[in-house]
């Protein structure tokens, strides 16, 4: 396949397809639209399932529809539509079949607006909907890793029974860079369905998906069994990339478009002889503890660069446990943060370490607002 | 269930059908579910389809009727099961897809589940039963309550000032030109039952044949949370609930009309 110019949002349900995607339910949002549209045009012609449903709610319930009858199905939408799928996410969950969901995430609370937003992730990573849950979450920087973590998506969900999600914002959802396609996966017959997919009870008892467990007792076995499932996806599904960590003092740890831009200030702040390198978690969840704790013991600080007031740097706080100063700059509401604004908060980060380490009790949240001019 | 050889002389007039499922069910004594349950299941058997259906159960009293019915069931979450049963159905056309919905389930909560399922003309079978009332909480206002009627929530009557009127669902999703197929039956008394049964085989058909969306509604009794005799019950369906929701064939695909009867003009109509 030859790289091409796509956009972010086309390339991911044209990944999808080429990944065997035989179902997609969804409802327009911006920014995410043209997933839907695409989706609209090629479903149909590939003689697979598309239908505009007349909500979110409807959309997450086909999608739980199609998988318990055991193809490969997704949605797509973008933040306040999200919030709407709880419910079903938390079915999906509660039912133990396959799905995925791409998330383009809006500048929130409420409606909010259509800019680029990472305000999603303690819904999407901290599991959202009611329910002892996890999803696995992917969140990817470029459109290129968009493409691969959705065929990935579907691969994830289907080995663990669990829905997948790819956590990206809106300017990857609308952005175009080359890109290249995966090769078009051949469909799995429909005779060659999952055991455990409702087929029709043709030559075996009915089975019944279902999120029930009445009695207390067995509910929170089944909750066990979930847990335990959770444990297999941590110590096995974790990805992340390092950059420039190689004698690093200094540790920025972002995801998605705000890991991107920090690669652009990590050149800038290296310029000037800052040793700083970057953690960029590729899941969310499961979550990468490990690394993040020996980093924690490798570096003197680490800053926590989010588009959202705060929210994957209580994690990174979780996991680091005071061993080391964990400030955070973030950018809300749809601002996409300069690199000049990373490079400032790593310089101030850095005349601290020289003019004396900083307490790990001193950690003060940087807002915009307060980042020097 | 293994089928019993009738004794010399004897026919087997009666017996369980194979589609529903050997074990006791939760349903209050006098509860007309048990009715819709074996009819539903006896026109599986009769069209021979047992093997190629898929069942979604709602949430209320028939929350578990994939304990019931011997076959493939997914279960719903609370007015969702139109939408589920349209992802299954659309990537499984082969198969008969059916939801089993009260009237909290369909009428209120998944008021846009069921009208968008009906507008895009799925092909699903819905058997709605209707009545008026929520069993499982225990006996709240629903969304078909008859005005006047007396609920937990509406414990001096249903008063249409402050609590609006009841919805008549069969009237509402015979205007939508995706249904192919949209009746109201009852089930308080044998004549009633029969119809019923003819109904539900042609709401099934209707989907074989790729026609649209089929639902049949069923008056139906809930003694316990009305407060009555199970006796009670069923004449409180034929005087208070008939007249209210009409029996009749609200849109019935051409050849396949059953009573043939317009539905009667609705009584004290807002």
């Amino acid at each position: 396949m030859a790289r091409e110019l796509l956009k972010g949002n086309v390339a991911f349900a044209e990944a999808a397809i080429r990944a065997g995607c035989e179902a997609y339910f969804g409802y327009p949002i911006t920014p995410q639209t043209e997933a839907l549209e695409h989706m609209a045009k090629r479903m149909p012609e590939l003689g697979r399932a598309f239908v505009q449903a007349e909500s979110e709610v409807a959309a997450i319930n086909m999608v739980y529809g199609a998988a318990t009858a055991g193809v490969r199905v997704m949605t797509s939408s973008s933040s306040p539509g999200v919030s709407l799928m709880m419910e079903g996410i938390s079915y999906i969950a509660g039912s133990e079949v396959p799905a995925v969901l791409v998330d383009i995430m809006r500048g929130g609370p409420g409606l909010g607006n259509i800019a680029p937003a990472q305000s999603d992730y303690n819904q999407m990573v901290k599991g959202g909907g009611h329910g002892d849950f996890r999803m696995i979450v992917l969140a990817p920087a470029t459109v290129q890793e968009l493409i691969d973590l959705t065929v990935d998506a579907f691969d994830l969900a289907e080995r663990y029974r669990c829905m997948a999600v790819i956590l990206a914002d809106g300017s990857l959802g609308q952005m175009m860079e080359p890109a290249e396609l995966p090769p078009m996966q051949s469909l799995r017959p429909r005779e060659e369905r999952p055991t455990w997919a409702l087929t029709g009870a043709k030559g075996r008892d009915p089975q019944t998906i279902s999120s029930i467990h009445l009695i207390p007792e067995e509910e929170e076995a089944f909750n066990t069994e979930l847990q335990a499932k959770y444990a297999t996806i941590e110590a096995n599904e974790v990805r992340f990339e390092e950059h420039e960590l190689d004698g690093a003092r200094i540790a920025v740890v972002a995801f998605g478009t705000s890991a991107r831009l920090s690669k652009t200030a990590i050149a800038q702040a290296r310029a000037e002889s800052i040793p700083v390198g970057l953690l960029r978690p590729i899941t969310l969840y499961p979550f990468p503890q490990e690394r993040l704790r020996r980093l924690a013991d490798e570096v003197d600080a680490i800053l926590v660069v989010e588009m959202n007031a705060g929210q994957m740097v209580e994690d990174v706080e979780r996991v680091t446990q005071g061993r080391v100063p964990v400030r955070f700059f973030g950018r809300t509401g749809g601002v996409v943060p300069m690199p000049e604004e990373v490079v400032d908060a790593v310089r101030t980060l850095h005349d601290e370490l020289l003019t004396g380490a900083p307490k790990p009790d001193a950690a003060p949240r940087t807002t915009a607002e307060e980042v020097p001019a | 269930m293994i089928p019993r050889p009738p004794e010399p002389g004897f026919t087997t007039v009666y017996q369980h059908p194979d589609a529903l499922a050997d074990v006791p069910t939760h349903y209050c004594p006098g509860c007309t579910h048990g009715i819709a349950h074996r009819l539903v299941a006896e026109v599986l058997d009769e069209m021979g389809v047992r093997e190629e259906t898929i069942g979604v159960a709602s949430v209320g009293c028939s929350v578990f009727a994939y304990n019931y019915f011997d076959v493939d069931f997914a279960q719903a979450a609370h007015g969702r099961a139109p939408a589920m049963a349209t992802g299954i159905k659309r990537v499984s056309p082969d198969k008969l897809v059916f939801t089993y919905q009260g009237d909290g389930d369909l009428a209120s909560i998944g008021a846009a589940e069921i009208l968008h399922a009906a507008a895009r003309g799925e092909k699903i079978t819905v058997v709605f039963l209707n009545n008026a009332i929520y069993g499982m909480t225990g006996g709240q206002m629903a969304p078909t309550t008859l005005a006047g009627q007396k609920t937990t929530s509406s414990p001096l009557g249903r008063d249409p000032a402050s609590q609006g009127y009841p919805l008549r669902m069969s009237e509402l999703l015979a205007q939508v030109d995706g249904a192919a197929y949209v009746v109201r039956r009852s089930l308080h008394d044998v004549v009633q039952i029969r119809r019923a049964k003819k109904a539900i085989r042609t709401a099934f058909e209707v989907q074989q044949q790729g026609l649209g969306f089929a639902m049949v509604e069923l008056l139906s009794s809930c003694p316990t949370n009305w407060g009555v005799t199970p006796s009670e019950a069923l004449d409180f369906i034929a005087k208070e609930m008939v007249p209210a929701f009409p029996l009749g064939d609200y849109k019935v695909p051409e050849g396949m009309a059953e009573t043939r009867r317009r539905p009667a003009k609705t009584e004290g109509g807002h």
